[in-house]
């Protein structure tokens, strides 16, 4: 990658041979400085590099969709092979072994809605809570926390599976949900977010009007908690469609599989013995699995951008 | 964005009218009775688990610290410490190194087309560790994947990247691809926040690219980088998913105990030995929660 020196090399400022007045020319090379610096070729190239490097698992991913079983053996990774095999490989996708891929989906999809979702309304509600009120114990719950975030949490799920199989939720929905609905890191993002959003001298005009802390919380304070709430939704989802170790520890049913542990089943396949590979599905599930979060990444960037940003403000 | 910024600086602090009451309870409430249950009573069972033995005659009994002894001596473990620990030394650095440099070269605004590079670097987070193990495994493939077509094409013999030399550093690329971008872009958003007056008023002292870069923008994001920083460790000595669905293709390269939660998974569901893997766990924990620590006092000590 670019060292400091590249990125600096480029960074002198060209002298501006203009016959203006001292202080419009003042003005003029500060923006030129400080809001529009030049840009530069080189910069843009080096860092291009590294989207190459992001990007190009998922071009390869993309292509190898478009294949069949015997083309993605046969033919170079990165280009089209002979035959346009993708709607045949998706219309496949969903309904090899029974449509088994279209339970997977709407597991997954189950686990997102009340896992992810869960686990931002506790975050936003304990955020606030940490942000705007003073209360008996409150630095005692932020130390726990902070502390249980360094514990990793594999080393928490195999006693969360004892726990939970003594109590009859293994190999069930709710095994999956209920460790979902909490996310420490979206508790420290939106505890951050609330202190910054809220001012509390609106929720103290509020109170004065004869208010509820309820309707000071969903009237006053949730509509600022916004571009907060949606960049912790989005993290919180993209861990809960992406956990591969909780259901793999939790779920032996098949049929309770969210998409990843399916994807992994059907790659395995062709391990065991009289497995038929099945490659080509493995690759255009994995490519039906990634999109829906890609698409929610790029419809929703100016919310979740300015939420993380308002987050990184305390020092 | 200048003037946004100058207004935010020059508001009086807010004054913190808050009142002491036990309100605050009623919204943090439902997370502090979650997390006890899924985070609280299972690190307590754990303890529980560890002090305990199950014995063929005699049941469940109590051993005192014996497991613990018993991991303190195990080979097979403390290999796979050092291997995380390896992972840790280089890709960590790496990784961040890469993140940073990105987000220096966004926020330096001179890159052609900034949105898209910034999108472009990130989207990897949004690939599941399972689809992304399994492209990288295709792609590392010296007979049907990317590297055997490389080999053809250009009539060569790469190194296997699953081979058992190789594998680590395979894994290693794996864990960059995906989370560089993310870093990259906590650092980046905490570079945004800097205040603009501060580049004018370094401009006026006549300072360079390099120097702004050193004396402005690095302390600034200081915070940032300790929590980025802390956060892949503990995501270093956690790793499981990417050697896990690796070890399908190259089984001899990684074993059952190639990490500590390799090792920990393998115990309790397939070697039926609970109270010995809580005890492995409740070990790298603690493991895991001192480096961290010193890694923290160590940045808290460099601000001072």
């Amino acid at each position: 990658m670019g060292s400091p020196t590249t990125l600096t090399s480029e960074a002198a400022p060209a002298p501006q041979p203009r016959r203006t007045p001292a202080v419009p020319r003042l003005r003029t090379r500060r923006q030129h400085h400080v809001a529009r610096p030049r840009r530069s070729v080189l910069l843009t190239a080096l860092t291009g590099l590294v989207v190459v490097y992001s990007l190009l698992p998922l071009v390869w991913l993309v292509v190898g969709a478009t294949k069949t079983q015997k083309g993605l053996a046969s033919s170079f990774g990165l280009w089209f092979g002979g035959d346009f095999a993708l709607w045949d490989n998706i219309a496949e996708t969903f309904t090899y072994d029974d449509g088994v891929f279209t339970r997977w989906l709407l597991n997954t999809l189950l686990y997102v809605v009340l896992g992810a979702g869960g686990a931002t309304v506790l975050a936003v509600l304990g955020g606030y809570a940490l942000a705007k009120f003073a209360f008996p114990g409150k630095r005692a719950v932020f130390a726990v926390v902070i502390g249980a975030v360094a514990v990793p949490g594999t080393a928490l799920a195999i006693p969360t599976f004892l726990m939970f199989s003594e109590m009859g939720l293994t190999n069930t929905p709710w095994a999956v949900i209920i460790p979902s609905l909490i996310s420490p890191f979206g508790l420290y993002l939106m505890w951050v977010f609330a202190s910054e959003a809220i001012p509390t001298e609106l929720m103290e005009a509020a109170r004065m009007d004869g208010a509820s802390e309820l309707r000071v919380f969903f009237q006053v304070c949730l509509p600022q908690l916004a571009p907060g709430t949606v960049t912790v939704l989005l993290f919180t989802m993209v861990h809960t469609w992406n956990n591969y170790f909780l259901p793999l520890i939790m779920i032996k049913d098949p049929d309770w599989y969210p998409l990843p542990l399916g994807l992994n089943a059907w790659n395995a396949q062709a391990a065991t013995a009289g497995g038929r590979p099945v490659f080509h599905l493995v690759i255009t599930g994995s490519l039906i699995t990634i999109l829906p979060l890609i698409a929610a990444f790029l419809l929703l960037q100016r919310y979740w951008q300015s939420g993380l940003a308002a987050g990184s403000v305390k020092e | 964005m200048a003037p946004v910024q100058s207004a935010a600086a020059a508001r009086p602090l807010p004054v913190r009218k808050t009142r002491r009451s036990w309100t605050g309870w009623g919204f943090i409430g439902p997370f502090a009775l979650v997390f006890t249950l899924v985070f609280l009573a299972p690190i307590a069972y754990s303890v529980h688990l560890s002090l305990f033995q199950d014995r063929l005659i005699g049941g469940t009994t109590f051993v005192g610290l014996d497991n613990y002894q018993r991991a303190l001596q195990d080979r097979e473990f403390w290999e796979g410490v050092g291997r995380v620990g390896l992972f840790l030394v280089v890709q960590v650095p790496v990784m961040l190194g890469i993140a940073l440099l990105v987000a220096l070269a966004l926020d330096s605004g001179r890159l052609y087309g900034k949105s898209f590079f910034r999108i472009a670097i990130f989207l990897p987070y949004a690939v599941p560790a399972v689809v992304a193990a399994l492209m990288w495994g295709f792609l590392y493939g010296t007979r049907f994947g990317l590297v055997g077509d490389i080999d053809d094409a250009l009539n060569t013999t790469l190194p296997d990247p699953l081979s058992p030399g190789l594998v680590l550093a395979s894994i290693g690329n794996i864990v960059t691809w995906e989370f560089a971008g993310y870093n990259m872009l906590i650092l980046y958003s905490a570079l945004r926040v800097i205040p603009a007056s501060l580049y004018e008023a370094a401009e006026i002292d006549g300072a360079g690219q390099l120097r702004v870069i050193t004396a402005i923008k690095l302390p600034a994001i200081r915070g940032a980088l300790a929590i980025a920083t802390i956060f892949s460790i503990i995501g270093s000595f956690q790793l499981f998913n990417e050697p896990s669905i690796l070890r399908s293709l190259a089984p001899n390269a990684i074993t059952t105990s190639y990490t500590p939660n390799l090792y920990t998974y393998a115990l309790s569901f397939n070697g039926q030995q609970q109270n010995y893997a809580a005890t492995v766990a409740i070990v790298m924990g603690l493991i895991t929660m001192v480096v961290a620590y010193v890694v923290q006092l160590r940045g808290m000590r460099k601000a001072a």
